[in-house]
């Protein structure tokens, strides 16, 4: 419940702001048109890195919206507060990372037609199939990504720290995810595949709540 | 008595290197198949087992001192991961030497070849956000979660490597299938013994480095509050 809450006003505080997802929103778009500059493709070698292409988008999306996430709270000492209240760490940690889900998971449903359109991509055929390793692959991003946000909270150069220590740690998912996605806009994913993406979000989510009130506590 | 393990553990190590490189350069058969480049074998595969060894110590000091709060476990951890880092680094620099002799090329993005980069970058991070954090016990605990959380990541690089459309171009293992003929395993596991002494021997040295500063930074905070 307690979690729910969280959740609830950092969205609350977002839809009244929308600072994280404007930001995020038309720096992916910028990145989709760079790439488009970046490497002039044919339509097989578009296909070819589709998956690449739309993952490294959504990992740098991802970084600015989780970054966010807890230093948000620094202005006015609300950390010490939140972390104060009756709400378990683990609640505070899960409220969060269901808020950053829900945000990126938005800017990407807002990109992905983007995508489609400058790429000249047909997506929407694996819709669904797609939408499940989005799903999947965008909560690996949230919860190890918030739960980073809250250990580089207090660091010198957090917006520099967060990135460095986090896509590291995500690589191996979204490895998983480029393939699998790759493989869906191709029409040949071995959908077996998704073990991985379940294995990494199984294991980081029960590793941060289990960690997170170290974290919280410092 | 501190200095004396330092000194007899590096001796020792330096001595069995030594003598392991006179084995590996002048005594050991040459491979059938590679030519001289194999040899590098004996500083690669020993290099990447210790540092797992020494990562390995790295995440068990790091659960130690979050469960006891006591900073020697920190400087254990830290002392561990700089040791393992640097063995990462001979083991992909090594690597990289014989791809370039057998394959042609310096990196192929093959699968074992991945993991270790991803080591290395990981705890790179780690030894990146240390200096940024100046309360010692804040940066403490986060060093110590980052060393965690970098752990729990190796078993999930190891499976995205394997999936169906990821490259792999490693020589196949060697070791665990009885493929290393048997005149070749007495300067392997020398290798290994040599480069864990060393690896120690450093270790230690940090660790004493550690607590100095430590020390240096409370006397320091003592005098700040006169």
């Amino acid at each position: 419940m307690a979690a729910l809450a969280i959740a609830g006003k950092d969205l609350r505080t977002e839809w009244r702001t929308k600072e994280s997802i404007n930001a995020s929103v038309s720096f992916s778009w910028v990145i989709l048109v760079l790439f488009s500059f970046a490497f002039d493709l044919d339509r097989e070698e578009k296909l070819a890195l589709s998956g690449g292409l739309l993952w490294l988008v959504y990992a740098f999306a991802g970084a600015l919206i989780v970054n966010r996430s807890f230093a948000r709270e620094v202005p006015n000492d609300c950390l010490d507060v939140l972390v104060a209240s009756p709400a378990p760490g683990w609640a505070i940690f899960l409220g969060k990372a269901v808020a950053c889900f829900a945000l990126l998971m938005t800017v990407e449903l807002i990109s992905l037609p983007v995508f489609g359109l400058f790429y000249n991509i047909n997506w929407t055929a694996a819709f669904f199939p797609l939408l499940l390793v989005i799903a999947l692959a965008t909560w690996g991003i949230t919860v190890v990504g918030t739960a980073f946000s809250a250990v580089t909270v207090n660091v010198r150069l957090r917006e520099l720290m967060l990135p460095v220590l986090l896509y590291p740690l995500l690589i191996p998912m979204l490895i998983g995810a480029m393939e699998m996605t790759t493989g869906l806009l191709n029409g040949n994913a071995v959908m077996s595949d998704i073990r991985l993406l379940i294995v990494f979000d199984a294991i980081f989510t029960s590793l941060a709540i289990y960690l997170i009130d170290f974290i919280l506590v410092i | 008595m501190r200095e004396k393990i330092v000194y007899g553990l590096g001796v020792l190590g330096t001595l069995l290197l030594l003598w392991n490189f006179y084995t590996i350069f002048l005594v050991i058969p040459i491979d059938a198949l590679q030519g001289h480049i194999f040899r590098i074998i004996f500083i690669h595969v020993p290099a990447a087992i210790t540092a797992f060894v020494f990562y390995g110590i790295a995440v068990l000091a790091s659960i130690a001192f979050l469960v006891t709060k006591n900073f020697d476990w920190d400087s254990m951890a830290v002392s561990a991961v700089e040791v393992g880092t640097m063995f990462t680094l001979v083991n992909l620099a090594t690597g990289s030497i014989w791809a370039r002799v057998e394959w042609g090329i310096w990196w192929a993005w093959d699968a074992r070849m991945t993991t270790q980069l991803m080591l290395f970058l990981l705890y790179l991070g780690y030894l990146l956000m240390r200096p940024a954090v100046t309360e010692p016990t804040q940066r403490a605990t986060m060093s110590a979660i980052l060393s965690i959380f970098a752990a729990a990541d190796i078993p999930v690089v190891v499976m995205a490597i394997r999936l169906h459309n990821v490259r792999t171009q490693h020589p196949g293992p060697v070791l665990e299938t009885g493929g290393l003929a048997p005149v070749y395993w007495p300067p392997f596991l020398i290798g290994i013994a040599a480069f864990l002494l060393l690896g120690s021997a450093m270790m230690v040295v940090r660790l004493h480095q550690e607590s100095s500063s430590r020390e240096i930074d409370s006397l320091r905070q003592e005098l700040h509050a006169i």
